[in-house]
């Protein structure tokens, strides 16, 4: 894994550096977590269940790509796990239709992609909170989910497509949609880390009026992020649906929140402004591993679930944490400064 | 091989001879140290922990060594993680109570491939994705029992509701389709089934859906809900109702959790198997499979220690056997 170039940040405390230590506590974390693993058991480390761990994380952590985008921009798509739902029943719905598959997926990814579009509709245009919006979608879509499979499930995928949920790739330990996870990995943090879009977005999440005044197209850019959001959920339900061979309404329920754990312990700023891709991909993994080597330990669920709680929890306090230490790092600095410097 | 096996058989033999628990391990001819795994839909539901105490009786008696995990939550998918784990953990068998008939297929399958002997308890997968079935009661035999003895309590007349599970449970809604066939014989002719409702096997959902039922329908003569978790918390919202007495409820409950609804005249009788005797025959199936006695084939038979010799049945289905019914009469001599 390559760490993409960090963000040219446009908020004045130089917020880069504080996000390199963060990503970097993070991979010491993975790193920690890989080892305390492989003492818990031997099972562990081995290519078998290295390669399970990856596939159960693969919709976490491709809806995380795209939530890191809508978070840094200074908002929040709570809908996500409804429009693998909705998604994961239209194509089930499609299929028992007898539509071609290859239709199928993309009537599903259409779905995503308009249920997106609704949720930036009524953000930008209304100009209503990201949060009250897909509460409420989060709601409607899952309420669709339910009015067009009901409490069916569709099952009688042809194997070549669940093959691709669930298979390897030929000769590897690779789970297949891991591949596709790491194409758009690289595409999400090429976008991020290197265009001016993704510049934008950390403008406008760091202070969206002034990036009105600096001529950026704030509504449209936002647009734009929850239709990637849906369109991203729409490809992880698709992922969803042949990994477990069952379009079923209820599909990913709870999702969302892992996703946003995710993104917030990968040191994605709730507030906006901050954050990088290969934090939040770091963070999802570093949640699977602590889960998958708990399990294999046969530690109780109980104590699983605490562990998860105070990840999340230092998930808020450790990026907080550390920018009050660089706070009174700088504070000391330019105490220290004059003295040595001018008279 | 064979040499191996002889110095099995002989170390049995011997062993045999020095303790009577020996005796009927030779007898049982099952191997020892088999590694066994339960995964109910479920931990923390004492329905799946009293069928893992059986579970685990049996596990002893053949000198396995058996443990049960499982998620808090009832999706498929936090199943599937297990599946990977205890294969990872290269246990001899798995015994499932699976919460989607698909979902857990492929993982299943791909277990059975590395010679993991996997048995369904309770909630049964779609074909191919496990060597044998152990069921209940055959899916006809419950839900008739259950229309039968709510027709008894509500003098077949009125009309009736089902309080389920989840809309996907895979048992629970085998046995609705043949509730509604089975109500549409002539000796049922004046119950009408009014409404399906779910409760998730939540209860506080399925308390609050029993509550709407009332609300709903305010000629309910009688609730079928053919789930442990539904039925009692059906149960404790009629209880402190001016429905008490006046509703009829049954289904599928346990009777420490009906008890006090039987004694207090809310529930008259309800129906179960023995969720205990249940774990019990799907371990000594697990470890009849792992000891190459059975494959799941038809017709094959092995011993199930107390519950005696058991025949495997059509598509690889072992039956447990008929319902017991639960009034105040009996509800005293039974505890789990």
């Amino acid at each position: 894994m390559t760490v993409p170039q960090p963000a040219p940040p446009p908020a004045p405390q130089r917020p880069a550096r504080s996000l390199l230590g963060w990503e970097t506590t993070i991979l010491a974390l993975v790193a920690v977590a890989l080892l305390v693993g492989s003492t818990l058991s031997d099972a562990f480390l081995t290519g078998a269940n290295l390669s399970n761990l990856a596939s159960n994380l693969v919709e976490i952590a491709l809806i995380a790509l795209t939530m890191t985008l809508v978070v840094i921009a200074a908002e929040i798509d709570l809908s996500v796990a409804s429009i693998v739902g909705m998604c994961s029943a239209l194509l089930g719905v499609l299929w028992a239709a007898q539509v071609p598959m290859g239709l199928a997926i993309l009537g599903a990814l259409g779905l995503g992609a308009l249920a997106g579009l609704l949720n930036g509709w009524l953000v930008t245009r209304l100009g209503l909170p990201s949060l009250a919006v897909t509460i409420g979608t989060l709601a409607l879509y899952r309420g669709l989910a339910y009015a067009l499979l009901g409490d069916r499930a569709v099952a009688d995928f042809p194997p070549f497509w669940t093959n691709l949920g669930f298979g390897l790739v030929p000769g590897t330990q690779l789970p297949i949609p891991i591949v596709a996870f790491v194409i758009l990995a690289v595409v999400t943090a090429a976008l991020l880390h290197a265009t001016p879009f993704g510049r934008s977005l950390y403008a406008i999440g760091a202070n969206e009026v002034a990036a009105r005044f600096a001529g950026l197209r704030v509504g449209r850019t936002k647009l734009l992020l929850f239709v990637l959001s849906g369109l991203m959920s729409a490809f992880a339900a698709v992922v969803y649906t042949f990994r477990f061979s069952s379009a079923r309404a209820d599909n990913a329920v709870g999702l969302e929140l892992s996703v946003i754990a995710a993104v917030l312990l990968g040191g994605v700023s709730i507030f906006g402004g901050r954050g990088s891709v290969i934090g939040v991909i770091a963070a999802v993994f570093l949640i699977g591993i602590i889960q998958n080597a708990l399990t294999l330990a046969d530690v109780p669920n109980e104590i699983l679930t605490i562990v998860t709680g105070l990840l999340l929890i230092l998930s808020v306090l450790g990026p907080n944490l550390a920018a009050r230490v660089r706070a009174a790092r700088q504070r000391r600095s330019t105490l220290a400064g004059p003295k040595g410097g001018a008279p | 091989m064979h040499h191996r096996k002889a110095m099995l058989a002989a170390l049995t033999l011997s062993l045999g001879t020095l303790s009577l628990g020996a005796v009927a391990l030779a007898q049982t001819g099952l191997q020892k140290g088999i590694t066994i795994a339960f995964l109910p839909k479920q931990v923390n539901n004492p329905y799946f922990a009293t069928a893992w105490k059986g579970g685990q009786a049996a596990v002893k008696e053949f000198a396995g060594v058996g443990k049960q995990v499982g998620p808090s939550d009832a999706g498929a998918s936090s199943q599937v993680s297990y599946i990977n784990t205890l294969l990872a953990q290269r246990q001899k068998a798995i015994v499932v109570s699976a919460s989607d008939q698909n979902a857990l297929v492929p993982y299943l399958k791909r277990a059975m491939s590395q010679g993991v002997k996997v048995v369904t308890y309770d909630s049964d997968v779609a074909v191919g994705g496990r060597n044998v079935f152990v069921s209940q009661a055959s899916a006809d035999t419950i839900a008739r029992d259950q229309v039968r003895i709510l027709a008894r309590q509500i003098g077949s007349k009125g009309e009736i509701a089902i309080l389920s599970a989840t809309p996907n449970a895979t048992n629970q809604n085998a046995w609705i389709k043949v509730m509604q066939e089975e109500l549409k014989k002539p000796q049922y002719k004046d119950m009408r089934l009014v409404k399906i409702a779910y409760g998730n096997d939540d209860d506080q959902k399925s308390f609050t859906e029993m509550q709407g039922l009332m609300q709903a329908y305010p000629n309910l003569r009688g609730v079928i809900s053919p789930t442990t978790v539904g039925i009692s918390a059906a149960a404790r919202y009629l209880s402190g109702s001016p429905y008490k007495g006046k509703v009829a409820l049954t289904g599928l409950g346990t009777p420490n959790q009906m008890r006090e609804f039987v004694k207090n005249g809310t529930v008259q009788g309800f129906a179960l198997w023995n969720p205990e005797d249940l774990g019990y025959l799907a371990s000594y199936a697990a470890a009849a499979l792992v000891s190459g006695q059975i494959t799941g084939k038809e017709g094959e038979k092995f011993s199930a220690g107390k519950l005696g010799q058991r025949t495997v049945g059509k598509d690889g289905v072992v039956i447990l056997g008929p319902l017991t019914v639960f009034d105040k009469n009996n509800i005293d001599k039974f505890n789990f």
